[in-house]
C-alpha cells in the first residue's frame, strides 16, 4: 500500500494522545490509592491540554486524507457496520470527555461527591476520567481494527495490530508524560519512565511478531485465482493503460527492499531501544531533559513504523498490475 | 432477488478496448458528470475508467496463449466496499443487486478501495469521490428506452458479443444458461465474496479424426489401389 502521511500522522499523533491522557489518569489513580504523591490540578490540567492538542492534531491530519472533507459529518452514520465509522465517533467523543477531564481539574473540582466504602472519595474527576479512558481504550480499538478487519490484507488481518496500535500508543503516551513531569520538574518520571518502557517492550514483543509473521506468508490469492486461467505460467502483457492510474498509485509503495530494510531498522532502533536507554540514563543522571529527547525520538520512530506498516501491506489487486510491457 | 451481472466469454474476446472507450463515452457524459482525465495529453496522463482491458499471456514462446481480460467491478453478491464506507455512500440496490456509490455522500475517504480485493474502484481526482461501474444504471433502469437498449453501454459496443447482460438469479435467462454451460466462473473465489461477474473460460473446439475416416473406402474416383482385373472373362467382357 501507498503510506498515506496524513493517516500516519493521525494515528501516531492521537495514539500518543491518547496514552498521555491514560498516563494522568493512572498517576491520579495511583495518588488516590497513596501510591503516589498528589499532583497539582495544574499538573492534570496541562497534561490534558497537551493531549487535547496531539488529539487535535491527529484530526487535522486526518483531514488531509479525505477527498470531501465537507461532508465528514456522514462518517458517524455507518457505525452499525463500519470501523472507520466507529472511529469518527470514538475520537471526538474521547477528545470531549478528556476537555472535560482537564477542565474539571482547573477548576478544582475535586471535592468528593460521595465515599465508596469510607476510603475512596469519588469527585467528578474520577468519573469523567474512568469514561475517558474507556473513550480511549475504544478508540484504540476502532484504530487499529481499520486496518485489522479488512481480510484481504493479510499483513493487517491480526490481532497484532490490534495490539501494536494499542501498547506502542500507551508507550509514545507514557513517554510523554515521562517527559512532561521531569520538564515541570514531578517526582512522577520514574513511574511514568518505568510504565513507558514496559509499554515499550510490550510494543517490541507485538510488533516483532507482526514483522516476523509478515515476512513468511503467503497470499491466499494468485494470478491463477485472480484471472481464473490456470497455467502455471502466466504473465502480463498490459493494464488497460500506458499511464497510471489510481490503482498504480494507490496500492504500490514504489520503494527499494534495501530503503524498507533500512527503514526497519532504523524504527526498531528509535522506537524500541533508544528510548529506553534514554529513560534508563535519565533515570541514573536524573536528568530533565532526556526524557524529552526519549519521547520525540520514539515518536519519530513511530511515524517511521507507520510508514512500515503501509509497506508490508501487499494488496490482492496488485496480482493485476503486476507489469507493462 | 434479481441480480444483474455481466458475463464475460474470454474465449471471443479480441480486446479491442470498444467496451472501454463506449464505457467512457456513455458516463462521462451522462447524469453523475465527467469521468475526469488528468492531463491527457501530457507525459503522464491518468484517468477515471469503469472498465480497463488487461492483456496476458499464458505459456513461453512458442507455446503461448493470449487472454484479453475485460476488467470491472464484479457487483459481489457480498461485497466487502459495502460494509466498511462510514457514510452509506457505498450501497447494493436491493431490486437488482448492483453496487453503486452516491456520489453526492462519498467523502471520498478510499476506505473501500481498500477493502475491494479486485482493485475495481478508482478515485476521481476531479470530483474526490470514488467512482465505480454501475453497470450502466441509467440505461438499464430507462424504461423509455426500447428494450434491446436497456443493456450497458459496453455490452452494446461489444464488436464479438463478448459480454452478456442479465439476471443471473434467474436461471432460464441467457447468463444463466452460459454460465451453467459453458463453464462459467468467478474471479478470486476464495475470499467468498461471490462477485456477481462471472468468466467464461477459453474453449478448445477438437474433433477426433481416425485414419481411417481420412480415406473413403469404396470411392469410386481412387486411382490407388485399382482393383485388380480377375482372372478370365467377366460379363462385361462379352460382346454381343
Amino acid at each position: 500500500m501507498h503510506p498515506a502521511f496524513s493517516v500516519i500522522f493521525l494515528t501516531t499523533l492521537i495514539g500518543a494522545g491518547q496514552g498521555l491522557f491514560l498516563a494522568l489518569y493512572t498517576g491520579q489513580l495511583y495518588s488516590l490509592a497513596q501510591l503516589l504523591p498528589v499532583q497539582s490540578e495544574y499538573f492534570y490540567a496541562l497534561g490534558s491540554i497537551f493531549a487535547l492538542a496531539l488529539l487535535v492534531a491527529g484530526l487535522v491530519a486526518s483531514v488531509f486524507h479525505l477527498g470531501r472533507p465537507e461532508r465528514a459529518w456522514r462518517a458517524a452514520t455507518q457505525w452499525r457496520s463500519s470501523w472507520l465509522s466507529r472511529e469518527v465517533i470514538a475520537l471526538p467523543a474521547a477528545m470531549g470527555l478528556i476537555l472535560l477531564y482537564g477542565l474539571f481539574h482547573y477548576l478544582g473540582w475535586t471535592n468528593p461527591l460521595f465515599v465508596v466504602s469510607a476510603t475512596l472519595p469519588v469527585d467528578i474527576t474520577l468519573i469523567v476520567g474512568a469514561l475517558a479512558t474507556l473513550a480511549s481504550f475504544v478508540l484504540f480499538l476502532c484504530t487499529a481494527m481499520i486496518y485489522a478487519s479488512l481480510r484481504f490484507i493479510k499483513a493487517w488481518h491480526s490481532p497484532l495490530t490490534v495490539a501494536n496500535f494499542l501498547f506502542l500508543g500507551i508507550a509514545s503516551g507514557f513517554m510523554l508524560a515521562a517527559a512532561l513531569s521531569a520538564y515541570m520538574g514531578t517526582e512522577l518520571v520514574a513511574f511514568y519512565g518505568t510504565w513507558a518502557v514496559i509499554a515499550t517492550l510490550l510494543g517490541g514483543v507485538s510488533r516483532g511478531s507482526s514483522l516476523y509473521r509478515n515476512s513468511r506468508f503467503r497470499c491466499k490469492v494468485d494470478m491463477q485465482s485472480a484471472l481464473g486461467v490456470h497455467h502455471a505460467q502466466l504473465h502480463q502483457k498490459a493494464q488497460g493503460f500506458m499511464g497510471g492510474s489510481f490503482n498504480t498509485r494507490e496500492f504500490f509503495h514504489g520503494k527499494s527492499d534495501a530503503f524498507l530494510l533500512m527503514l526497519r531498522y532504523l524504527f526498531l532502533l528509535m522506537v524500541f531501544v533508544l528510548p529506553v536507554l534514554l529513560i534508563l540514563f535519565a533515570y541514573l543522571l536524573e536528568s530533565s531533559r532526556l526524557p524529552v529527547a526519549a519521547f520525540v525520538i520514539q515518536y519519530i520512530g513511530l511515524v517511521m513504523e507507520r510508514y512500515h506498516f503501509f509497506t508490508e501491506a501487499r494488496h490482492p489487486q496488485n496480482l493485476y498490475y503486476q507489469s507493462m510491457a | 432477488m434479481t441480480q444483474l451481472a455481466l458475463v464475460i466469454d474470454l474465449n471471443v474476446c479480441v480486446g479491442c478496448h470498444a467496451c472501454v472507450t463506449s464505457c467512457k463515452e456513455w458516463n462521462t457524459s451522462g447524469w453523475a458528470g465527467p469521468m475526469t482525465d488528468l492531463r491527457p495529453y501530457d507525459a503522464d496522463p491518468s484517468g477515471t475508467f469503469f472498465n480497463r482491458v488487461q492483456t496476458y499471456e499464458a505459456g513461453v514462446f512458442p507455446h503461448t496463449e493470449t487472454y484479453h481480460f475485460p476488467k470491472s467491478c464484479l457487483h459481489c453478491e457480498d461485497p466487502p466496499c459495502v460494509p466498511v464506507c462510514p457514510t452509506g455512500a457505498s450501497y447494493k440496490r436491493e431490486d437488482n443487486g448492483v453496487v453503486l456509490v452516491d456520489y453526492d455522500k462519498c467523502i471520498g475517504c478510499k476506505y473501500c478501495a481498500w477493502a475491494c480485493p479486485y482493485g475495481a474502484r478508482e478515485i476521481d481526482e476531479k470530483q474526490r469521490v470514488m467512482k465505480k461501474c454501475t453497470l450502466c444504471i441509467d440505461r438499464i433502469t430507462d424504461l423509455t428506452l426500447a428494450e434491446s437498449q436497456r443493456k450497458p453501454a459496453c455490452v452494446l459496443a461489444c464488436p464479438t458479443n463478448a459480454r452478456l447482460f442479465g439476471d443471473v438469479h434467474d436461471s432460464n435467462s441467457a447468463v444463466s444458461v452460459a454460465i451453467r454451460e459453458e463453464g462459467g466462473y468467478q474471479l478470486q473465489p476464495e475470499w467468498g465474496t461471490k462477485p456477481a461477474n462471472h468468466y467464461l473460460p477459453r474453449r478448445k473446439t477438437r474433433i477426433q479424426i481416425h485414419e481411417d475416416e481420412l480415406v473413403r473406402a469404396d470411392n469410386p474416383l481412387k486411382k490407388e489401389q485399382l482393383p485388380t482385373p480377375e482372372a478370365g472373362e467377366t460379363l462385361d467382357d462379352v460382346a454381343w
